[in-house]
């Protein structure tokens, strides 16, 4: 804080959106969607599929392919070769890629401050 | 149709083969609906009912579906309320004679009409059809199905909303069919009540949206919602989703008055993106819905309005799923104390390897997962917590050998007395083997398939 240089601001997926998940075979999707509208663009420009890749690291064995629905205010990310075989073959606790959904809610962020005041976004503790 | 209603209801009452049973009973008795839809058939459900078929003729169906129309069949009757599912299973006329008993005792007889549709069932024509070259390709890898062709257990394409269609134009009460889609089960009466066309592709498209809310019930209206979960009211008696349609393909997402749970944009948007592919291009039998078009909008308490759809022309295809034995597996899980509970539970890990190893057992997969550290969101979630009250660990093997499979069950319990200490949580005794029955997407031209309509008088 008060910090000349710290002109950006890491925040948590948590704080900007909510998310549900669900399988095809030995896919996961996720839906991320803003909790208010005005956070879609920072979605949009910063969850990239390669960074969602990055993010889950070694739990997604294949791609990462993202679609847009600004509509709803939304992404969508396919996470290939991510749940074990899929279906009854995984031997996972998830096997339906259901808390893929949080897992994606644990990722940061950079906002610039200016940005993040604008959207009223809370500014974290320490 | 003389008269043409300017709103019709359609009431999710199971979203799943095993879902609340009471739901549809409230979705029927709670509040005025003209439809009710109910979901039972998961992808690997068709195989279990297959396999139940081969031991009895007259099984093969949802059981569930019989006592729940003996419960509900007057009321349905006396308040013209109709009734779509995909109950039958691979036996859906089984299932409609099952039902007929039932209106029969209930003294209905020849006061409704039951309608059965079939067609889906392929698994009788597989070889012509692989020697005529429809090779069924996997989806997910390619292969030809050929590849599998002798552990295959079931094969079903998945047929949408027209069938129905005509068992509801053919005057029938209640429709019963093997594997149609999800959606088709709330389309089909839209297209029955509006007089929809074959290339209205935009009120298709939003008849199938109106279906892919409300199919997974209450996972709409409140349950398994992230968005300020905290704060939704009486998930305890959870409300399941009804919507309201009109005959431009705007409706609105509800659920019935006085029931908890809660229908909000948050909600709807959750369930709009579940299981969701390419948004522009949610492919069923009947159109392909673009849902980059739906618009929501807060309509008032529980209430989202959806407009805006547009879709394109449906596709040559339809969807096939094939269910094919895939070996075994079992999981086995135990529990360590405090303290170092999770470096005791790692210590069993490494000692019941061992013991895999020295035993010469060889398996595809093997997986172990410390449940309370890992086992949802792996590395993600950080170092554990070293001074965790307890851990559970969770260690399953996958492959074709049934005996390797069956010997690793039978080397859970030692550790107990011959591994790390303060371990509990075996109870439930030797885990079970399970045998694997996997499922093979696969597209087939639509001119393969030839749904049958049955609409029989009780």
């Amino acid at each position: 804080m008060g910090d000349l240089f710290n002109i950006f601001m890491k925040v948590k997926l948590l704080k900007l959106a909510h998310a549900r998940s669900g399988d095809k075979g030995d896919t996961a999707n996720v839906g991320l969607i803003a909790l208010r509208e005005e956070f879609y663009p920072v979605l949009a420009r910063e969850v990239t599929a390669a960074r969602v890749k990055e993010h889950y690291g070694r739990l997604v064995g294949g791609e990462v392919e993202r679609f847009e629905l600004p509509n709803l205010g939304a992404l969508n990310f396919l996470l290939h070769e991510s749940l074990g075989g899929g279906g009854t073959l995984s031997l996972m606790t998830d096997a339906q890629g259901k808390t893929f959904s949080t897992a994606l809610l644990r990722m940061e962020v950079e906002v610039p401050d200016d940005e993040a005041r604008a959207l009223g976004i809370e500014i974290p503790n320490g | 149709m003389s008269t043409r209603r300017e709103t019709i209801r359609i009431a999710c009452g199971q979203g799943f083969w095993g879902d609340m049973l009471d739901a549809p009973v409230r979705q029927v008795t709670e509040g005025p609906i003209d439809y009710l839809m109910l979901d039972y058939l998961a992808e690997v459900t068709m195989s279990i009912m297959q396999k139940q078929r081969a031991r009895d003729a007259g099984a093969g169906y949802a059981r569930d579906f019989v006592p729940l129309m003996r419960e509900i069949l007057p009321a349905c009757v006396a308040r013209d309320i109709r009734v779509t599912a995909n109950a039958g299973g691979v036996n859906p006329e089984g299932c409609a004679e099952a039902v007929r008993g039932v209106a029969r005792e209930l003294g209905l007889g020849g006061r409704l009409k039951i309608g059965t549709v079939t067609g889906d069932d392929i698994m009788g024509r597989l070889d012509e059809l692989l020697e005529r070259g429809v090779e069924l390709r996997n989806m997910d890898t390619g292969e030809p199905l050929s590849k599998v062709r002798e552990r295959v257990q079931s094969a079903n394409a998945y047929l949408g909303a027209w069938p129905l269609v005509e068992a509801l134009n053919r005057g029938a009460r209640v429709v019963i069919t093997g594997r149609s889609t999800d959606t088709g089960l709330t389309l089909a009466p839209l297209i029955h009540e509006f007089g929809w066309g074959e290339n209205d592709w935009d009120v298709l498209a939003a008849g199938t949206v109106a279906g892919h809310i409300i199919e997974c019930g209450a996972q709409c209206s409140g349950g398994n919602c992230q968005y300020e979960w905290q704060t939704i009211p009486d998930l305890a008696g959870v409300g399941f989703p009804i919507v309201e349609a009109g005959p431009d393909g705007s409706f609105v997402v509800t659920k019935h008055d006085g029931t908890g749970g809660r229908v909000s944009v948050p909600s709807v948007k959750e369930q709009l993106v579940y299981e969701m592919g390419d948004p522009v291009a949610y492919i069923t039998p009947d159109c392909v819905a673009d849902f980059t078009t739906i618009q929501l909008a807060d309509a008032g308490r529980d209430r989202v309005r959806v407009s805006g759809i547009k879709g394109r022309p449906a596709t040559e295809f339809l969807k096939v799923s094939v269910s094919y034995s895939a070996g075994f597996k079992a999981v086995g899980t135990l529990v360590y104390a405090w303290p170092d509970a999770y470096a005791k539970a790692r210590a069993a890990d490494q000692i019941l390897r061992a013991r895999l190893e020295r035993l010469g057992l060889k398996f595809d997969h093997t997986l172990t997962e410390f449940v309370g550290v890992n086992s949802t969101h792996g590395h993600l979630a950080g170092e554990p917590d070293a001074d965790a009250p307890e851990v559970q660990l969770r260690i399953g093997v996958r492959g074709e050998d049934r005996k390797a499979v069956e010997r690793f069950t039978k080397e859970i319990a030692p550790l107990i007395l011959t591994g790390p200490p303060a371990v509990t949580g075996f109870a439930g005794g030797r885990p079970k083997v399970e045998e694997i029955v996997a499922y093979w997407p696969a597209l087939i031209p639509k001119t393969e398939i030839e749904p049958r309509v049955e609409v029989a008088e009780v």
